[in-house]
């Protein structure tokens, strides 16, 4: 995984409540093959005309959100299904910041495990950075992790809580295959031993 | 004072001690992987990981691969239709290539579910952790094996591990005692404990089936009662292995022979729960209770016994329940206070891994014997795995469905979630032997009623629900 640095990026507005990962990623993607490709469906619905031309009306189309890895986003984004085609599509538009009121549980999960930091921030600061954001589209937030802090042109910077164990994890590029192989010499002695014991497994 | 009931361990207990390889204080306990099982459509991303990553997989021996949720059950020697599922099936094959991954593809005689085949071929012994990127990989916890459903993160985890990040669960003993009427089956039971214990019954726990039905049990009820522990919300379900489970494995392909057969037999004998060992819960169902089961909704726990009714909403005190009553019915098209068996059926599907093995099939036959097909019924019988197929055709157990107008195809997980082409149309109603009645989950606007595969045979013939205790 891709250590999560401290980055100063443009901030898109989603203002949308309840966003589900169906309409995160629809469906008829989810017979691919590849955990890549996914950004250029993300928000296919909302974001694409009948014809397949990009949707004018839709949010995350605004060019002064172009680039964008900062997501400000409302109440129980990612909730519904628990396909994890959801966190890769988001990261492969570009997104690895994301800050809303609150998460569905199992998305929550799953954004940390592709370098994605979902924030949350309480109703009052999210009311303030979408004000920022609508007054001046395409400000730039400073997002440093290791001080756990938010800063942005406008001084409506904060700082927010993330688990510890996660927090490492993202600083240090440690998926949690890499945290398990930290400790491959008690994989590979268990094995042994496991050997041993449970020979017939091994033939 | 020694307390020795501390020391009394659940089979649950025993499976997850033996298999702990490391826990410490903010992480998670790291649980070691026996046995890894694959198909074509939650794997191929965590190949990919392992490709961006350099990583290889750790042991190969230990995983067995098919293909069967985007198969068609037809017209097999053809090249698949759907390129995408094409596409998916080719890149699976090619994953397995790879790395040396032992893959029962599409042409194999060996191909099937993957919940069918596994046991088939005695890949999972008692006592083992086994996964899979698939939500019914309990099935395997009928022969004592703790087996649980990943997602495809932790596909790609175990597959560089052989390990896996876990939170031990808590332990609920189900048990079942008593005699089941004439034609109720495994899948009445375990349709009947959720409908007890409800879809958010188990959650948080493994279940253990115990009790003298549980043990009556064949091999293969047992997997049917393990199959649909997930719809109960359990982790996994596990039935204690004992002679049958022993007889069943015997001489299979992958399961321990001549010495290793002994050394193994002894370990197996010593993982059953010790007498007195303590449950977080316990639940008592009596087996004479339980009437064949019909589903009326779009959630598992909404069933009923087919001598019953369609509840009505008003009937559920608690408004949640009564909101998504109101809600599956309409979905339904089902009107409160109907009995069960007025409600006429479109579509029957026999099959699945709950219930497309060689007894389902020969239940449901001894029911179709000498009926006809209704005429506005459309009814097929997808074997769980080539091997079903073969020893069906050599029972004689085809030419009764087909002469009853059965179709009879060739395995996969077909109509259970219609990935592959085999789907109801809006509207239409399925007696289904499946697992899952959510909306749409045999092709859009379709409406499902989960039933045992003797009452599907028999709503076939009569073109609605009958109980078959009756006939
Ligand atoms: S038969 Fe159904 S439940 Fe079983 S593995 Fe296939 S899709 Fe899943």
């Amino acid at each position: 995984m891709e250590p999560y640095v401290k980055h100063e990026s443009i901030a898109a507005l989603l203002n949308r409540n309840n966003v589900d990962t169906d309409q995160i990623i629809a469906k008829q993607f989810l017979k691919k093959v590849e955990r890549s490709g996914f950004g250029v469906h993300l928000f296919h619905d909302w974001r694409y005309n009948e014809d397949g031309s990009d949707n004018p009306d839709f949010e995350l189309n605004n060019p002064a959100f172009k680039g964008a890895r900062i997501l400000v986003t409302s109440d129980n984004f990612g909730c519904g299904s628990s396909r994890e085609h959801a966190p890769w599509a988001i990261a492969d538009y570009g997104f690895n910041t994301i800050i809303s009121t609150s998460y569905a549980d199992i998305f929550y999960n799953n954004c940390f495990k592709n370098s994605i930091l979902p924030i949350v921030v309480n109703k009052q600061q999210l009311d303030l950075l979408m004000r920022e954001i609508n007054e001046n589209p395409g400000v730039r937030f400073v997002v440093d992790l290791e001080k756990q802090q938010v800063s942005t042109p406008g001084g409506n910077g904060f700082s927010f809580e993330v688990d510890p164990f996660r927090k490492g994890n993202l600083l240090g590029g440690l998926d949690d295959i890499g945290c398990t192989l930290k400790h491959v010499d008690k994989i590979d002695s268990y094995e042994t031993q496991h050997k041993q014991l449970y020979p017939w497994l091994w033939v | 004072m020694v307390n020795f009931s501390v020391m009394k361990k659940t089979m649950y207990e025993k499976i997850w001690d033996s298999h702990l390889v490391f826990e410490a204080p903010g992480q998670a306990p790291l649980l070691y992987v026996d046995r890894h099982l694959m198909h074509e459509v939650t794997s191929p991303q965590a190949f990919e990981g392992l490709r961006l990553t350099n990583r290889k997989v750790r042991n190969p021996h230990s995983i067995l691969a098919t293909m069967d949720h985007c198969v068609p059950t037809k017209d097999r020697d053809k090249p698949i239709a759907d390129l995408i599922a094409r596409k998916q099936v080719e890149v699976m094959a090619e994953n397995c290539r790879e790395n040396k991954l032992n893959l029962y593809d599409m042409k194999s005689p060996n191909n099937g579910v993957i919940h069918i085949v596994v046991p088939e071929h005695g890949f999972v012994h008692p006592g083992m952790v086994v996964v899979c990127g698939d939500s019914h990989t309990a099935t395997h916890g009928a022969f004592g094996a703790l087996a649980f459903g990943i997602g495809t993160s932790e596909v790609e985890h175990v597959m560089a591990t052989q390990t896996l990040p876990q939170k031990k669960s808590k332990t609920m003993l189900v048990r079942v005692d008593g005699t089941l009427s004439k034609y109720c089956s495994a899948k009445d039971i375990t349709l009947a404990i959720i409908g007890k214990i409800g879809t958010a019954g188990g959650t948080g726990y493994v279940i253990e089936y115990a009790g003298d039905t549980v043990e009556a049990l064949s091999m293969e009820a047992r997997m049917t009662l393990c199959n649909m522990a997930i719809e109960a919300g359990a982790r996994a379900g596990l039935v204690a292995p004992d002679q049958k489970t022993y007889d069943y494995l015997q001489g299979r392909e992958f399961a321990p022979k001549g010495d290793s057969w002994n050394q193994a037999l002894e370990y197996w004998k010593s993982l059953p729960s010790d007498d007195g060992a303590a449950f977080d819960a316990v639940v008592n169902i009596n087996a004479a209770d339980i009437a064949p089961q019909v589903t009326w909704g779009t959630s598992p726990e909404q069933v009923v016994g087919v001598n019953g009714t369609v509840p009505d909403p008003e009937s559920f005190d608690d408004e949640g329940k009564r909101q998504s009553c109101q809600q599956a019915l309409d979905y339904m098209g089902l009107r409160a206070n109907t009995k069960m068996t007025d409600i006429p059926i479109e579509f029957v599907f026999i099959g699945s891994c709950t219930n497309g093995r060689i007894e389902d099939l020969r239940c449901a036959a001894e029911v179709a014997k000498g009926t006809r097909v209704a005429s506005d019924v459309t009814a097929i019988v997808v074997p769980g795995s080539y091997h079903v197929k073969q020893q069906a055709e050599q029972e004689g157990i085809a030419d009764i469905f087909k002469n009853a107008g059965w179709e009879w195809r060739d395995p996969g997980c077909s109509m259970c979630l219609a990935m592959n082409g085999d789907e109801l149309k809006n509207g239409q109603r399925c007696a289904s032997t499946s697992n899952r009645n959510f909306e749409g989950r045999q092709g859009k606007g379709g409406r499902t009623h989960l039933v045992s595969p003797a009452m599907a045979a028999a709503a076939a013939a009569a073109g609605h629900f009958v109980d078959i205790r009756e006939i």
